[in-house]
Parts: C-alpha cells; sequence; structure tokens
C-alpha cells in the first residue's frame, strides 16, 4: 500500500526549478533512500512533503489525503515527522523538553501530561539517549544532537518519518549505529525517507532508492539496480571517457 | 547547619515565606508610608506588571516587541476617555479587553514578520498612535490631552497590587502550561516548532495578545496618577524601552526575574528621575553597557554563577578544615 504519493511535483525559486515534475511513491513499512548530488532538490522535495515550502504544481498525497495548502503544524498532526539536514534543536532547553514538545503537540489528540512525558522518555530511551535527559541540549556532540531531533520526531507518533541526512558528518562506527536505529525505527512499523550522502548507509537499509538530479528524477530502483544504472554513475563518477583522460 | 542543604530542601517552604512578607509588606504599606512614598510604589508596581508581561511574550518566544508603551497609552486613553461613564474597576476591565483586542489584531498582521522586522514594526506602532491619537483627539473633541479625575491613593495602590498578583499567578502558569512550552520552541527554533505540531501563528498571536492585556490595565491605573494625559505622554516609547531595561536587568528567563529588575529600576526612575534628570539618563546608560557587557543573563544569572564560586570555595574551606584536622590528629 501506498502511503505517500506525488505526482507531478515541481517547485519554482524564481526561474529554477529546484523540483521538477517529479512523480514518487512511498510503500508502507519500507525505507526509501533519496539520493543525488548537492543541489539536486532532495532537501527541497523533503519540504513541499512536510509543508515547510508551498508546491508550485502537482500534488502530493499521504494516506490518500492531499497535503496542498496544509501547514506544517498540521501535516505533522496527520502523522508525517521530520529530521533536519543542518540540526534544529530548541537550544533554550534540555533534551527532555525538546522530545515533550514533540510529544504534547504532535498529535492530534490532547495529549495529558503524564502521557507526554511517558513518551518522551520512551523515544529518549529508544534512541539511547535517557542518561542525558536533563542535560542542556546545546551541551551535547551533534551525533547527540541529531538523535534528539529523531526522539523528537518519534514522540509525535509518525506513520512516516522524513530524514534529513541523519548520517553527515558521523565517523564510521557512528553511521553504523545509526543504519541500526533507522533499522528499528522500520521495525517499529514507521516508514521511511531518507536522504543520505553516506552510500554505503543507503545501499545497507534501504530496499529501493530515487535518484535526483538538477530537481528531476533520473532513476528509481533497488539497491542494485540503482548502483549498476549508467546515467547514476556517470553524474557520481563521471563519465568514463572523462575518468580515463 | 549547611545552609546550601537548607535551602534546597525548604525552596517552597520559603518562597512560600518570602511571598507572604512581600505580601504582607504590601498590604499594610499604606497603614504608615507617606503619600508621596505610596506613589512611588504604585508606579514601580505598574513597571512590575510592564516588564513581567513583556517578558512573558518576548522573553520566551525571541519576537523583540517594542510595543509596550502602544498598549499602555491605550489603557490611558481608556481611562481618559471612560472616566465619567464607568466605575474605576470597570473601566480597568474594558482597557485590558480593548489592549487584547487591539493586540490581537496587530499580531495577525504583523507576527508573520521575523526578527528584525517585527521589533521595528512595534516600534512604528507606537509612533503611529502618537499621531493618530493626536489627530482623532483635536479633530473630534477639538482639545490635545486629557485631564484625569485623581483617585484616592489606598484605592490606586491596593488595585495596583491586584494587578501585579494577577499579573505574575498568570504569567507563572502560562510558564509552567504547555502554552508556555510552546512559546519557549518557538524561541528556540521556530521552524522545528512549526514541524512538530506547534501552531505557532496561533500561539505568538494569543500569547502577544495575552500579554497586551497587563499593559492596557497597568495603562488605566496610571492615568489618575498622572492625572493629565496626552498622546506624547501616553505613548511615549521611553514606557516601550524601559520595561524591556528592566526585564533585561532581572533576566528574562523567569518570572522573578524581570519583577526584580523592575522594582530596582522602577524605584530608581521614580525617584531619582525628578531629583537628578540629566546624571540619571547618563547613570541609567552606564548601568545598560554593564548589563549588556557582564549580566547578559540578568540578576538571576548572577544565581548559578554565585552558587558555582561560593560553592567551590566552600568546598576548598571544607577539605583545608579536613586537613587540618587529620594533621592535629
Amino acid at each position: 500500500m501506498r502511503i505517500l504519493e506525488g505526482q507531478g511535483v515541481t517547485k519554482f525559486f524564481g526561474g529554477l526549478a529546484a523540483v521538477s515534475n517529479v512523480d514518487f511513491a512511498v510503500d508502507q513499512g519500507e525505507i526509501l533512500g533519496l539520493i543525488g548530488p548537492n543541489g539536486a532538490g532532495k532537501t527541497t522535495l523533503f519540504n513541499l512533503v512536510s509543508g515547510a515550502l508551498p508546491l508550485s504544481s502537482g500534488e502530493i498525497r499521504f494516506k490518500g489525503r492531499k497535503l496542498n495548502g496544509l501547514k506544517p503544524h498540521e501535516i505533522c498532526k496527520m502523522g508525517v515527522s521530520r529530521t533536519f539536514q543542518e540540526t534544529k534543536v530548541f537550544t533554550n532547553m534540555p533534551v527532555l523538553q525538546n522530545v515533550l514538545v514533540g510529544a504534547f503537540f504532535g498529535s492530534p489528540k490532547h495529549v495529558s501530561a503524564a502521557d507526554a512525558a511517558r513518551q518522551a522518555n520512551q523515544a529518549l530511551e529508544f534512541v539511547g539517549l535517557s542518561a542525558v535527559s536533563t542535560v542542556p541540549v546545546k551541551d551535547l556532540t551533534l551525533v547527540s544532537q541529531k538523535r534528539v531531533e529523531v526522539a523528537r520526531a518519534l514522540a509525535t507518533k509518525p506513520e512516516l518519518l522524513l530524514l534529513d541526512e541523519l548520517m553527515a558528518g558521523l565517523n564510521a562506527t557512528e553511521v553504523s549505529e545509526a543504519m541500526e536505529l533507522v533499522t528499528r525505527i522500520r521495525d517499529k512499523g514507521i516508514t521511511i525517507l531518507m536522504v543520505e550522502h553516506v552510500m554505503k548507509a543507503i545501499m545497507g537499509i534501504s530496499a529501493r532508492v530515487m535518484v535526483l538530479h538538477h530537481g528531476e528524477k533520473i532513476a528509481e530502483g533497488t539497491c542494485s539496480e540503482i548502483s549498476c544504472n549508467k546515467t547514476v554513475i556517470n553524474i557520481y563518477l563521471g563519465e568514463e571517457a572523462h575518468a580515463g583522460s | 547547619m549547611d545552609i546550601t542543604r537548607f535551602v534546597s530542601t525548604h525552596r517552597k517552604l520559603l518562597l512560600g515565606g518570602f511571598l507572604i512578607l512581600v505580601l504582607i509588606f504590601l498590604a499594610t504599606f499604606p497603614l504608615y508610608a507617606r503619600a508621596y512614598d505610596i506613589r512611588v510604589l504604585i508606579f514601580v508596581l505598574i513597571y512590575v506588571v510592564l516588564a513581567v508581561s513583556w517578558a512573558m511574550f518576548s522573553g520566551t518566544t525571541g519576537y523583540m516587541s517594542l510595543a509596550p508603551a502602544a498598549f499602555f497609552g491605550l489603557g490611558m486613553y481608556a481611562m481618559a476617555l471612560l472616566q465619567n461613564e464607568l466605575p474605576f474597576l470597570l473601566i480597568i476591565a474594558m482597557g485590558g479587553a480593548v489592549s487584547f483586542v487591539f493586540a490581537l489584531l496587530v499580531g495577525l498582521v504583523t507576527l508573520r514578520l521575523k526578527g528584525m522586522y517585527f521589533a521595528v514594526f512595534t516600534f512604528g506602532l507606537v509612533v503611529f498612535m502618537t499621531e493618530i491619537i493626536q489627530y482623532l483627539e483635536t479633530r473630534l473633541l477639538g482639545k490635545h490631552g486629557q485631564a484625569i479625575v485623581p483617585i484616592d491613593n489606598e484605592t490606586l495602590f491596593y488595585i495596583m497590587v491586584g494587578v501585579v498578583v494577577a499579573t505574575v499567578l498568570v504569567t507563572y502558569l502560562i510558564r509552567r502550561s504547555r502554552l508556555g512550552l510552546a512559546m519557549l520552541s518557538i524561541g528556540g527554533n521556530e521552524e522545528a516548532a512549526e514541524h512538530m505540531g506547534v501552531n505557532t501563528t496561533m500561539v505568538k498571536v494569543l500569547t502577544f495578545a495575552i500579554s497586551s492585556i497587563f499593559m492596557g490595565v497597568a495603562g488605566v491605573v496610571a492615568a489618575p496618577v498622572l492625572i493629565y494625559v496626552n498622546s506624547n505622554i501616553a505613548f511615549s516609547l521611553y514606557y516601550s524601552f524601559l520595561p524591556i531595561f528592566m526585564a533585561t536587568l532581572g533576566g528574562v528567563g523567569t518570572t522573578y526575574g524581570p519583577v526584580m529588575g523592575a522594582v530596582i529600576l522602577g524605584y530608581l526612575d521614580t525617584r531619582l528621575r525628578a531629583e537628578l534628570f540629566n546624571y540619571f539618563n547618563l547613570g541609567f546608560g552606564v548601568i545598560m553597557v554593564l548589563i549588556i557587557l557582564f549580566l547578559p543573563k540578568g540578576i538571576t544569572g548572577l544565581v548559578p554563577m554565585l552558587q558555582d564560586k561560593l560553592g567551590g570555595a566552600m568546598r576548598r574551606l571544607r577539605k583545608g578544615d579536613r586537613e587540618e584536622r587529620h594533621a592535629n590528629t
């Protein structure tokens, strides 16, 4: 079953088509990887799904319901949550409060204080940050701040989670820990759409991959299909003739 | 024996006791104080309300509002125009209601402005109010300025104490509520807050309007103290900047910070401004520069700093003590 669908998704910034006529679909329960060179439009596509930017044309549907024109807080309450490429934690609060914001406001129903606290603590435990729940979030390392963002997103009880470069800036050990975390989130039954530059991670955990280049979708398929795809190789490694010279 | 431990374990008790003492002081003050001192304290309390309500919105959301004077002046004019029509308590309610509605309208238009732009707009709002009220007053009433019938000191004083208690209580409760968490998340990162399900526009507009209620009410009470208001007095930018200085001096991160700042600067302002006007402004500027340089978190920021320093000194002392004892045995 398709949980998220986009048809003719287009976004212009002035005369530049940052995302141009992209059709895509995410199946319930899968991990879909979104790759492409810098400036390919990956984050713009995320911003269109989460409502941070309005579509220029096209249509995005979540569980059959149109997302066009909805505000980010409404889309969040429908069950779509996200993290950010440059971490956007609430720097003026301790870790637990960061996650509490998600728990209190992310759900369409009224959440009691006790329930919110329980959800927030569960989410922190899930990402392995229980020990630092009272620490000011600005004192944490980048890796931990990214985990706070994941916990905060999980506390909103999402069905679809958008992860924007969760692994950028992490070392090899941290990458494999993050991969394990993403897989565990999927095992909870949460569908994941992830932008990633770390190929090992994308190829390791996602079932399917979609490739954007200059705002257009140039390829889509399983990991092995994509890694043999001529156009994709050309974009990432340069054409063979050039590579030889 | 250990004073820091005693304070931390009996914190609530001590705080409650302190608040009761303050209330007893306020309740009995008019019984023995001179009329002049009562008026000074009324104005200090007015500044407390302005500073606390300013910090309630701007301190948490990070939206720098320079508009307190707009709502404060609106309250004064509500008093000026309604003094012969309605009883005083009803005018107070009206002043709050008018400010609330006006802030709601202003907020809906302007709270999509970010950072500097919001500050500039609210600054312009005060200037605009000065001009438009003066224009309307001269066109419709044929005069500039309104005389206010004085109200006796005791009544004004006790009403103002009530307003302060209400302001501080509401601010404290909002700070602890989920609305307070939402405001704080906007201050932390508005985009992230919006994506975590916080209806940021609604939260900003609503809390901006709530904070304006208290500013309007303070204006109603201020009018009979001043006896005469015109648009330049009522919408003076001084009433926008002073509460900000006060809140910054006290520290905007807490409810009691702005109270302390307002009490200190408000007292200096009302007592010294009349007596040493030029020196006062000079001294004021120096104080502000010093606060920004050395106390970016205000007086409340001093507490953890001192705790750190004092704690370290105490530990060293105790350690020295123990070593001495060891040496003796």
